[in-house]
Order: C-alpha cells, then structure tokens, then sequence
C-alpha cells in the first residue's frame, strides 16, 4: 500500500538517507547516544540589537565541535522605533520552522525516491501585540496561528506530495516545539 | 505438582484455538483460565459494546458464525457464548478459575505457580491476551483531584459517569465508540485526537472489513512488512459496529456535537494543554485512508470486477475547525470525567522468564518467543496484520502448533 518503494539511490535530492538510517539503527541499539544538548547563546550589543553565537553541542556520548562557529543576529524593525539591523527573534522562528521542515521533505522524498526539483515554503503567522505589550492579558504573547504553504515541483502526483509534507510535520523537531509545551527553566547569577 | 505437556494461559479466542490444534494434533494439554471461558469479553468491555468485525470475519479453527445474520456485529453476550460454544464443542481441557502468579524456566521446560497449586509442563502458549491493561500517559498525573479518571476497561455506560462534561484521550476505536455513544446521551463532550487510523465502514457496496480480506491487506506476514516495529505499534481502526452500520469519522463526530482538540500535551495548574498538530493528523490519516481505497480500486480494476461493484469515491476531508482550542480549564468548564482511550497493553508481571524488552514487550519472532519451548498469541501484527482479531488466531494457532510439536518430536529423537 506504500506509494513508493523505488531505491532512494535512483533520485539525487542531495540526502544522504542511507547514513541517517544507519544512524537510527545504530541508535535503536544504543539510546544513551541519542541523547542530545543543544546549545546557544546571546549578547546584547545596543538597543534592541543582539548576536547569539552556535557552536559545539553535545551528542553521540561526546561533545562535538564543527568547523564553524555560527553567529546569528536579531534586532526589531523601525516601527518599534529599533534599528532594523536583523530579523525579529520570532522571525528567527518562523525560518527555523521553514527549514526544519524544508529539510525533511527533501530527506523524506529522497527516502521515498521522488526527484524534487523545486521546495518553497512561505509562511505567515498571526501575532496581536497587545499581548507582549501588556494591554490585554487575555491576549497570549506568541503567535495566535502560523500557516505555512509549500510549493513543490516534483516528479511525483499530488496526493504523494501531500503525504511528503505531512509526513515532514510529522519528523519535524521545530514543529513540535512550536506544537507542543516544553517546560522551560531560567537562572540568572 | 501436576503436569502436561503442554499449557496455554487463557481461555479467549486465541487460548482455544491453540488448544483445538493441540487436539487434533494429540498433544496432551491444558487451558488455565483465571476466570471463565471468554473472561475479557465478560468482564472488561463497555455495556453497549459490539464487535467491528462482521459476524462471518469471526472464524476459528473448525468453527464459525452459523447464525443468519452473516453481516452483523455481535454485542458482548453473543461474543462469550460464541467462544462457549467453540469451547464446547472442541472439547478444549479448559480449567476455570485458575490464575497464574509465576512463571518459572527450569532445565525440562516450565512450572507455573497459580492459585490452585503447581503445574508442569515442557511447552508454553501464553495465550493471556494482549489488552490487559489500559496504557495510561504518565501526564495524567498532573489531573485534577476533582475530575474523575477512567479506562475503557473500567467505563460501563453513560449515565454511571459523574454529572458534567467529559474528556475523552484518544481518537482510535475505543475514543471514538465512547466519544459517539456519550455525546448522544447529552453530555458535552471534548476528543483529543493524535494519530489515528481512519476508515469508512462500507465502501463501494462492501465492508470494509469484507475489502481488506478480500484485497489480503489483512494477511500481509509479519516478515514481509515494510517497517514491522511500527506497524505493531499502529492504532486502531476507526470502526463501530453497528446495524444501520454506520461509519464514525471526526467529521460524523463534529456533526454530532463532539468538539475536537488536538492531542493532549500537558496538564498544568488545572488546564488540559493540546497539541496544535490537529491539522496534520488529520491530513495523516485522510492520505492513508485514501491509498487504502486507491489499493482497493487497483484491486478491482486488475481482476476486472468493475461492474460487481458501486462507483468509487473518496470520503470529505476531515474538516479541522480554525478556532480549535489549545487549551481548556478543566474546572471552570465543567469537566468532571476523563477517559483514557490511549490504549491496552499485555499484562507479564507474572512471567519471570527474561523474555522482556526494555519497553516490557515479549521478544518473539513471530509468536516464538526467545526461550525454548515458549509461545504467545494474539498480539498486534504477530505473524499476519490480522493476528490480533478474532480472524487471526486459526491461521497463527496452525503454524506455531506445527512448530511445537517439531520442537517436541526433535526432543524425543
Ligand atoms: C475494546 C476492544 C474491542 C475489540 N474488538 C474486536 C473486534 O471487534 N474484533 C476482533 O476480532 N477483535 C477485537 N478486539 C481484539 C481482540 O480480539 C480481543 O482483545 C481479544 O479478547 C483477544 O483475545 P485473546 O484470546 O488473545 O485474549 P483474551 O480474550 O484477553 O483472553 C485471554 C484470557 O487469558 C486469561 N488470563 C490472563 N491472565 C491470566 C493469568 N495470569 N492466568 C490465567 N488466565 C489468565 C484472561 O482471563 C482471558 O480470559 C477488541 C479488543 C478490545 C480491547
């Protein structure tokens, strides 16, 4: 009943599939290494303006440093009477989840053997900032509804593209976070 | 201490069509039942509960529906004097009222402590069913003492649940019969829906359950399906039987008045938290219905049985309203009742054998489980998508029979 079964090898979506699922074989028989810490951290620079900087993690039982260390900027627009020199945090956000899912379509039709030849996602979310700005309580902080529309060029039929982005959502790490309560703790020192 | 050389724990459907292949293979055998014959449907079940399973899909070795109603849906009543009757007949060496407490390996085979004294014996077939006990989210520990909490193991009809509105967790069988029959009763009541498996009851002129055996979706061997671990963990059908045969989908529900939520994700200060993945569930569960009844179809086009059956079509989409709740207080809406549809699981607290996974699942291939000598039916997709149903126990009961008596015959040699 599965749509297709065709060998992941036959299309080029640039995912390295057989390495993820050897990767989630190797973990079933050991779970401590799945176990994984993300980090990052942020410095203020003016007004509303601040650099978070992304570097090691730990993960497969070790820390792990990469070649890179990223570093990430936000700011607020004029109409906050910011400087506008990057996106909002919640933008950030919104990219983090455009990504996240991008991403798993591409690992997921690669898996599936579709050829993908174009994945854009445009996403839009509804946010009233009487909330943060402390007008309304009844009003919540963050947003009140995202939508995200795809448009996929792939050789595929529709209902198998349908079911590439569900199935995205499904895998997705930043949709369940935006889905989903997560207890967070903060210190101050 | 008394013997045999064979014993199976549990007179349900699958216990006795075990013991019917052990007879007629004269393997000398006896069925220790904690209760009576058919003990799960007598006393575990909802009043008002039928089978999903049309009466001719209930068949057992050398046995089945005789009565004239093949296309109907037996109530719990009829379900225990079916099995009776199958017991009756096979002359299956049931012993009633025999609960076993421990389960212990020695170098000849196995010994059982029960309630009744020590029994022997070279082969086990655990037959004790695999829904014993209702899977509860360990959230739920954070409800209200206020609001009553339930199982579907424990719930009986409507009107025995505390005044006020109800909860239900879970949208697969169990969730949506109980979110059905308890919102036309009047109650108000909310279905948190995560993953679930969505099906029409009749499709093109035939049950679905008639297209399913028919199109052999349900004998897919246990070897042969794509990812095995994931199929086993997979909900439910979304399926009542009915006489009018109904289908009950999200949709039928929303009509009825049942207000959908996502997946419960938390309990804090009194407040129920759902997921906001309401929409990709459903979309989830629409595509897999559709590639069903696209098989279905194919099915039909390749044997050149068109004119046999009604014109295909594709059920509505399941409509997901835009203001769906993200979160609901408990008490200051009147909830007094939560059930948890969130699944059974098998009860092995009695087995003292290391045949567990770290999950608390038995490891078995196929119903032979890793210790020698050692068996068990009736779980999700053992060795056919089919061997957790009524259908499944003959063709499991046959070829882990045959194994058994191999394995007897090459100790003998
Ligand atoms: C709500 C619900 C609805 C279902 N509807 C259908 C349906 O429509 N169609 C269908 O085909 N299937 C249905 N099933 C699935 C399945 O057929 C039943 O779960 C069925 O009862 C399983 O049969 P079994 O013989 O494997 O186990 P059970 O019927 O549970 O039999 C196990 C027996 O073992 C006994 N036992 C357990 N532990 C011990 C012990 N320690 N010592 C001695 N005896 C013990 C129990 O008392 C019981 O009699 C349904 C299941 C549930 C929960």
């Amino acid at each position: 009943m599965t749509a297709n079964n065709s060998t992941a090898t036959q299309v080029k979506n640039g995912v390295n599939v057989e390495a993820l699922l050897g990767a989630r074989e190797a973990l079933e028989k050991a779970p401590e290494a799945a176990q994984f810490k993300w980090r990052a951290s942020c410095e203020w620079l003016n007004g509303t303006h601040s650099r978070s900087t992304i570097g090691k993690f730990f993960g497969l039982g070790a820390e792990q440093s990469r070649d890179t260390t990223f570093t990430v900027e936000a700011d607020h627009p004029k109409v906050f009477a910011s400087e506008d020199h990057a996106p909002t945090p919640v933008e950030l956000v919104l990219s983090g989840l455009a990504s996240c899912l991008t991403a798993g379509v591409a690992a997921i039709a690669q898996r599936r053997g579709i050829q993908l030849h174009s994945v854009k996602a445009t996403l839009e979310a509804d946010m009233d900032i009487q909330g943060i700005l402390g007008i309304d309580d009844d009003v919540r902080n963050g947003f009140g509804a995202i939508r995200v529309h795809f448009d996929i060029r792939a050789d595929a039929d529709e209902d198998d593209i349908k079911a590439l982005v569900a199935q995205s959502q499904k895998r997705s790490a930043v949709f369940d976070i935006i889905t989903n309560p997560t207890a967070v703790f903060v210190t101050v020192n | 201490m008394r013997s045999a050389t064979a014993i199976i724990i549990g007179a349900g459907h699958s216990g006795l069509a075990m013991s019917w292949h052990l007879t007629a293979r004269s393997i000398d055998h006896v069925v220790l039942e904690r209760g009576e014959i058919a003990h799960s449907w007598r006393t575990e079940r909802w009043d008002s509960l039928r089978l999903l399973t049309p009466n001719w899909q209930s068949r057992l070795p050398g046995h089945g529906y005789a009565g004239a109603d093949r296309d109907g849906f037996m109530t719990m009543p009829e379900v225990v004097h079916f099995l009776q009757r199958y017991a009756e007949v096979s002359r299956a060496p049931v012993i009633p009222g025999v609960r076993v407490t421990r389960v212990r390996q020695d170098a000849e085979g196995y010994e059982l402590s029960t309630s009744q004294g020590g029994w022997r014996c070279r082969q086990l077939v655990i037959a004790s069913g695999a829904c014993n006990l209702a899977s509860v989210p360990s959230l739920s520990a954070g409800l209200p003492t206020k609001v009553a909490s339930l199982t579907p193991m424990q719930y009986r009809r409507p009107d025995l649940l505390p005044d006020g509105g109800v909860m239900i967790v879970g949208a697969s069988a169990s969730g949506v019969q109980l979110a059905r029959e308890i919102q036309a009763a009047g109650r108000r009541v909310v279905l948190s829906v995560g993953e679930h498996v969505r099906m029409p009851r009749t499709y093109r002129g035939r049950d679905i359950q008639w297209w399913m055996d028919a199109i052999g979706a349900m004998d897919l061997r246990y070897d042969a399906a794509e990812n095995i671990e994931r199929a086993r963990r997979l909900p439910s059908p979304q399926l009542v039987g009915t006489p009018e045969r109904a289908t009950v989908d999200l949709n039928s529900l929303r009509q009825a008045g049942v207000e959908l939520v996502g997946r419960l994700a938390g309990l804090r200060d009194g407040k129920a938290q759902f997921s906001g993945s309401l929409a990709n569930v459903c979309a989830l569960a629409d595509l897999k219905m559709n590639r069903l009844l696209a098989a279905i179809d194919a099915w039909v086009t390749a044997s050149g049985l068109e004119q046999r059956f009604a014109a295909p079509h594709r059920p509505a989409p399941t409509v997901v309203g835009a203001g769906t709740k993200l979160s609901l207080d408990l008490i200051a809406e009147g909830i007094a009742t939560v059930i948890w549809a969130t699944g059974y699981r098998p009860d092995y607290s009695w087995l003292d054998v290391p045949v567990l996974d770290r999950h608390g699942r038995i490891r078995h291939d196929g119903g032979v489980v890793a210790a020698p000598g050692l068996y068990v039916m009736g779980l999700p997709f053992m060795r056919r998508r089919k061997s957790s149903f009524i259908d499944g126990a003959a063709g499991d009961a046959a070829d882990l029979a045959a194994h058994l008596h191999q394995s007897l015959d090459r100790a003998a040699a």
